[in-house]
Parts: C-alpha cells; sequence; structure tokens
C-alpha cells in the first residue's frame, strides 16, 4: 500500500506569543516548534497500517519553511520510510498549502490512504484535509476515533455533538484525518532517531508542482495579543456565605443564570 | 447590504441555536438573510427559521442527504451557491460546518475564514476576526478573492438570537442532483447522557485532576443538570480517566465560548485556557489562591471545592425557584 501522511509543525503549546514589529505575523524568534499533537496520531495510524501490510510504504509530507524538516525527521524516527518537504513561504495559507501538498502527492504516485491531524494547534483551522481532499477527489472523513481497515475499505468512526458517533464507510482511496482516541502514538527509538539523521528528505517547490505562490484565498492581517484580563473579584467569606453571594452576582451582576 | 447565504444545521428535526445566531445576526445588520437547509425532510424545520431572520428559506431535499456526509452536503450546495452568486456564505464552526465548509470553498473557488468569533458585516462583505494560536493571539481574516467571502462561526460567538414568533419567510424547494456518493453513514450512536454537549451549551460547569475519581464528578454533574449546563474536563481529568475524551476542554479537546464557564479544581495551565478563555463569564473555584486560573476569572472563590460546589448548587435552585 502507498500509505501517505501530511503533518504541520508548529509551536510548542507552552510558546508565549510575541508579535512582529508590524502586526503582521508572529515573532518566531526562540520558538520551539513540535509536530502538531493529531499528526502524530496521523504518523502513528500510517505506520501500524503499514505494518499490517507488508510491502508498503509511509510517505510523510509537510509544507513549510526549510525548519519543518525537523519534523518530517520526527516522523521518521517514529518509523515512516519517506519525507518529503514541500516549500512554501512562512505566510502561506491553508488554501495555497493544500494545493502544493495536493499536487506534491500527486507527484509522488497513487496514493491509497492519506492520513492527516483534524486540526493544526497553531491556526486551528480544520481545512487544509478536506480542501486536499477535494483536489485529490477523495472520500475524506475527519474527526476519526477508530479506523477498521478492509479489503479497498475503511470503517472509521466519527465524533460528532452531544457525544455522539457516526459509523461511516468510504473506499479507498480516501483521506482520514485523526482525532484523539484513534491510537496512542509511539516515541522514536534511539536506533530509530540515528536512522532518521541519515534520510534523505526530499524538497520540492512550488515551481516545480505548476503551482503559484499567489494561489492563496486568504490572509491574517492586523495580529493583536488579546488584551489583558483585569484580575476579577475573589469572593471572602466561608463556604456557604461564598456560594450564596457567587449565586447572587451570576444572577444579578453577570445575569447569565 | 449583503447577500448573505447561512447554512442551518439540524439534527433529529431540531435546528440548532447556532444557525439562529447566525441567522439573527445577518438580519439585524439589515441583510437579504437566506437560509439552506438539507435533509431527507425539512419540511417542519424550514418553517421556524423565518422567525430568525430568514427572508427566504430553500430547502434541499434528497433520501441521500438523512445523514450528513460532506460529500452530499458539499454536492448538493456548490451548483446550488453558484447559480445563486452569494456575497456572503456562513456556517457555525460545528462538527458538521467545520467539515464541509472547506471543499465547499474550493468548489466555490474562494476563500474561508474558520472558527470565527467576531463577524461584522460591512457594504456587500464582511470584516471577520478569530482566534490564532490557541487564542493567545487574533487576527482579522482577509479574503483575497473575488469570490463570495466564507466563514465558519464559534458557537455562541454574536450574541443570543432574537426571535420574532410573527416574521416568517418565503420557503421555497431547490433540487439537488447527488450523483454517486462514496461515503455511507451506516449507524448514528447518541448519547444517552441528556446534557448539552459542551461546545454548544450556554454554560459549562468543568472538573479538574482535584476531583480524584470518575464518582466524584457526581458532584459537578448535579451543578451542571441545575443549570442545563454541560459537563466539560481538564486533561488531567481526563487522562485519569474521570472523563471521556470528548468532555476535555482546551487546545487539544474541545473550544468552548459559554456565557458562563465556571472551573472547579482546575489549576489554569495555558493549553486549558486556550479551550475556554472567549468564555463571557469566567469562575474559579479552587483551593490555592495563587492558582493561574484566577488570573483569567471574573468571579473566584478559594475554597475546597467538594465544599463549594453542592453550596453553590443549592443556592442556584433556590434562586430558579424565586
Ligand atoms: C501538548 C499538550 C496539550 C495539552 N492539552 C490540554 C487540553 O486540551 N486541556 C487541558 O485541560 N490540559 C491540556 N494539557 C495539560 C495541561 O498542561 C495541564 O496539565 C492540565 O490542564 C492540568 O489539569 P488540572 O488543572 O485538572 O490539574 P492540576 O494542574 O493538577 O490542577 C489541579 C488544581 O486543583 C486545585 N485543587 C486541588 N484540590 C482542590 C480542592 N479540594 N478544591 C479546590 N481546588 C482544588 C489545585 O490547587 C490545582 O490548582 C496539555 C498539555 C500538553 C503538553
Ligand atoms: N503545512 C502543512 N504541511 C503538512 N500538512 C499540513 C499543513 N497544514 C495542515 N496540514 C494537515 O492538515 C491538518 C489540518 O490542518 P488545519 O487545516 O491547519 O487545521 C493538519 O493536522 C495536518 O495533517
Amino acid at each position: 500500500m502507498n500509505i501517505f501522511v501530511c503533518l504541520k509543525q508548529v509551536p510548542d503549546t507552552e510558546t508565549k506569543i510575541k508579535l512582529n514589529g508590524d502586526n503582521s505575523g508572529i515573532d518566531t524568534a526562540g520558538i520551539k516548534w513540535i509536530v502538531s499533537p493529531y499528526d502524530e496520531l496521523a504518523v502513528e495510524e500510517a505506520l501500524r497500517l503499514r505494518e499490517k501490510n507488508p510491502g508498503s510504504t509511509v510517505t510523510v509530507m509537510s509544507a513549510g519553511p526549510v525548519r519543518v524538516v525537523e519534523a518530517i525527521r520526527t516522523a521518521l524516527a517514529m518509523g515512516a520510510d519517506n519525507g518529503v518537504h514541500v516549500e512554501v513561504p512562512e505566510t502561506a495559507d491553508t488554501f495555497l498549502t493544500a494545493k502544493a501538498l495536493a499536487a506534491a502527492i500527486k507527484k509522488e504516485g497513487n496514493l491509497d490512504i492519506l492520513f492527516t491531524g483534524k486540526e493544526a494547534i497553531d491556526d486551528g483551522a480544520s481545512q487544509v484535509s478536506q480542501l486536499i481532499a477535494e483536489h485529490l477527489g477523495l472520500p475524506c472523513v475527519t474527526v476519526v476515533l477508530n479506523a477498521e481497515y478492509g479489503a479497498g475499505s475503511v470503517k472509521v468512526k466519527r465524533e460528532i455533538e452531544g457525544g455522539a458517533f457516526e459509523s461511516i464507510e468510504l473506499p479507498m482511496p480516501c483521506l482520514i484525518a485523526a482525532q484523539k482516541g484513534l491510537n496512542e502514538p509511539r516515541y522514536a527509538s534511539l536506533p530509530n532517531i540515528m536512522k532518521a539523521k541519515k534520510k534523505e528528505v526530499k524538497s520540492v517547490k512550488l515551481a516545480d508542482l505548476g503551482v503559484a505562490e499567489t494561489e492563496q484565498k486568504i490572509r491574517f492581517k492586523n495580529f493583536q495579543l488579546p488584551p489583558p484580563k483585569q484580575a476579577g473579584k475573589k469572593i471572602p467569606g466561608d463556604p456557604a456565605t461564598q456560594a450564596k453571594e457567587l449565586a447572587r452576582l451570576l444572577h444579578e451582576e453577570a445575569k447569565v443564570v | 447590504m449583503a447577500k448573505v447565504f447561512i447554512i442551518a444545521e439540524h439534527r433529529d428535526g431540531k435546528l440548532k441555536k447556532s444557525t439562529f445566531e447566525l441567522l439573527s445576526a445577518s438580519a439585524a445588520a439589515g441583510n437579504e438573510t437566506h437560509a439552506v437547509i438539507l435533509g431527507d425532510s425539512v419540511a417542519e424545520a424550514a418553517k421556524e427559521l423565518g422567525a430568525y431572520g430568514a427572508s427566504k428559506v430553500h430547502t434541499i431535499q434528497d433520501p441521500a442527504l438523512k445523514f450528513y456526509t460532506s460529500e452530499s452536503y458539499v454536492a448538493a450546495l456548490a451548483p446550488f451557491l453558484k447559480a445563486q452568486s452569494p456575497d456572503v456564505v456562513l456556517a457555525a464552526h460545528s462538527p458538521t460546518g467545520r467539515d464541509f465548509m472547506p471543499r465547499l470553498a474550493v468548489r466555490l473557488d474562494t476563500g474561508l475564514a474558520s472558527d470565527c468569533t467576531s463577524l461584522t458585516f460591512a457594504g456587500n462583505g464582511i470584516t471577520v476576526k478569530r482566534p490564532v494560536y490557541a487564542g493567545k493571539a487574533m487576527v482579522e481574516v482577509e479574503f483575497l478573492g473575488a469570490g463570495p467571502k466564507m466563514a465558519t462561526v464559534r458557537p455562541n460567538s454574536l450574541g443570543a438570537p432574537k426571535m420574532d414568533a410573527a416574521k416568517t419567510a418565503e420557503i421555497v424547494s431547490a433540487s439537488a442532483s447527488l450523483g454517486n456518493l462514496k461515503t455511507k453513514v451506516t449507524d448514528i450512536a447518541k448519547s444517552n447522557s441528556g446534557r448539552p454537549d459542551v461546545t454548544e451549551a450556554p454554560i459549562v460547569v468543568s472538573g479538574g485532576r482535584s476531583l480524584k475519581s470518575a464518582e466524584n464528578f457526581k458532584i459537578i454533574e448535579e451543578l451542571a443538570d441545575s443549570i442545563g449546563a454541560a459537563v466539560g474536563a481538564s486533561r488531567a481529568a481526563v487522562d485519569a480517566g474521570y472523563r471521556p475524551h470528548r468532555d476535555q476542554v482546551g487546545q487539544t479537546g474541545k473550544v468552548v465560548s459559554p456565557a458562563l464557564y465556571i472551573a472547579c479544581g482546575i489549576s489554569g495551565a495555558i493549553q486549558h485556557l486556550a479551550g475556554m478563555r472567549s468564555s463571557k463569564v469566567i469562575v474559579a473555584i479552587n483551593n490555592d489562591a495563587e492558582a493561574p486560573i484566577f488570573q483569567v476569572a471574573d468571579y473566584g472563590i478559594v475554597g475546597d471545592l467538594f465544599q463549594v460546589v453542592p453550596l453553590l448548587k443549592q443556592e442556584l435552585v433556590k434562586l430558579k425557584e424565586h
């Protein structure tokens, strides 16, 4: 099987976000970068599927500036076979990113299944998976908690609102976007980390893919830090007094109950 | 004035409040407000949309639309919307809206702003803002092309919808040719908690690691049930097995924006704040006066949650009885 994974490199969740000088973006200096957590699930699912289907290959792709090669190496250290870095500018929107990734996948050959994360934790867009699926004409299910792979088809469980789940069947080739619960991602072993360092990561440019940098549909502008929240009221007294006063404030002052 | 199309969301014949929110905001701004509702039998639900501000409701009915799939929705909506030439297309940033809107944007060759928490109508366009980096920054989203402007809006962001039972909408049916569909929904398993969803509920009561067991969450559930709230949890509580992952609030859980968020025994780690800081009113109950959660709380109680939570429930029940 030809298994693909798209993963995004994002700032570590502890990162303190600072803006750049003209508020057109963030200051990336000193940021610790990680693989977006849901994308680790996507890598793990790909590796497990390969283990069940000997002879399969797992190709990992990431779009972004050169720093994202490190994220690809993390996936290689987990056990992925090949890495492809799709060079797009730092400011690429979801539409350009998806178009480039779709073109790069096409260039690599026929895919049987593509795994992604349900959302990247930096822009939290939940767009790129569906956009790639649309460009490649693939059926796609997002927020997948469980997947069973049959001959040429997949049965998945998708989380919807209110703690409900949908069971969905779709044919391969297809795209599955991972939600937490799908699996427990493995840690990279030391020998695999060493091996991953030596693996070649291919780079492709937008020009090689026939995609123009101008194929953006949206742009983020006027970045702002959220206004600091004013410290609220701490309610004094014994528990009974506190509870009573809180109920009163929620009712009379905040008017939310 | 813009020509605005709002994709209505419903489940089991019940429309979502997030749909009413969008209709109400669009109508209040004086737009030509259309609702589109898809399903196998939506005639009854369609009638409700006028009261919230739709001047025209388009129904697209097909047996294959009985259960939502992104494939069937996009197959039905893309040709329909192309023919209508909307200025703006909106849906909720819900499990449904966030799923199909990107594919629809590709078909309409236009841009989509996801998870917007602020939306302003101006002329025949919109100005939208959204959080990025888990709410650590806000951005304005600029649409670059000439196509319709598309956005998904975080539920509870636009304020309570206004209803006027006297208003009705013209209801028209549109046809769809869905073609061969590849994805098939074989089953829907509902939850049986009877509580609202964390992302939709107007009030969320969350508990953390300090609850110490799944059984102890009963006091959180009782407080929640007394005010029609959903139950949320910190990741520490989820990892400890006290609550299912679907209840987790935070950067790797649900992002919620209720009118009231009550955090009980939650320290306020940055990843937790990412999921709830856009709540209108935040209450923290924690026995450590230095806990970071107090920095974002509008009202704080320094105390033992096992004492305070049941007492608060009693007080809120008393309020309701008056
Ligand atoms: C990549 C990544 C993603 C993450 N994603 C999330 C996420 O989505 N959501 C999330 O919540 N976390 C997330 N976390 C974890 C986060 O960093 C914290 O570890 C977690 O939120 C802590 O949960 P807690 O507040 O329940 O526990 P603790 O931090 O242990 O806090 C417990 C609090 O309870 C108080 N307390 C104890 N006993 C009582 C009592 N009797 N009465 C009142 N108060 C009491 C204590 O003072 C303390 O403040 C993530 C972490 C990482 C690294
Ligand atoms: N720059 C990127 N490179 C590779 N994959 C990406 C990139 N951006 C997004 N993705 C994939 O698309 C998913 C959804 O991302 P998003 O639409 O940004 O929330 C992620 O979990 C990744 O699997």
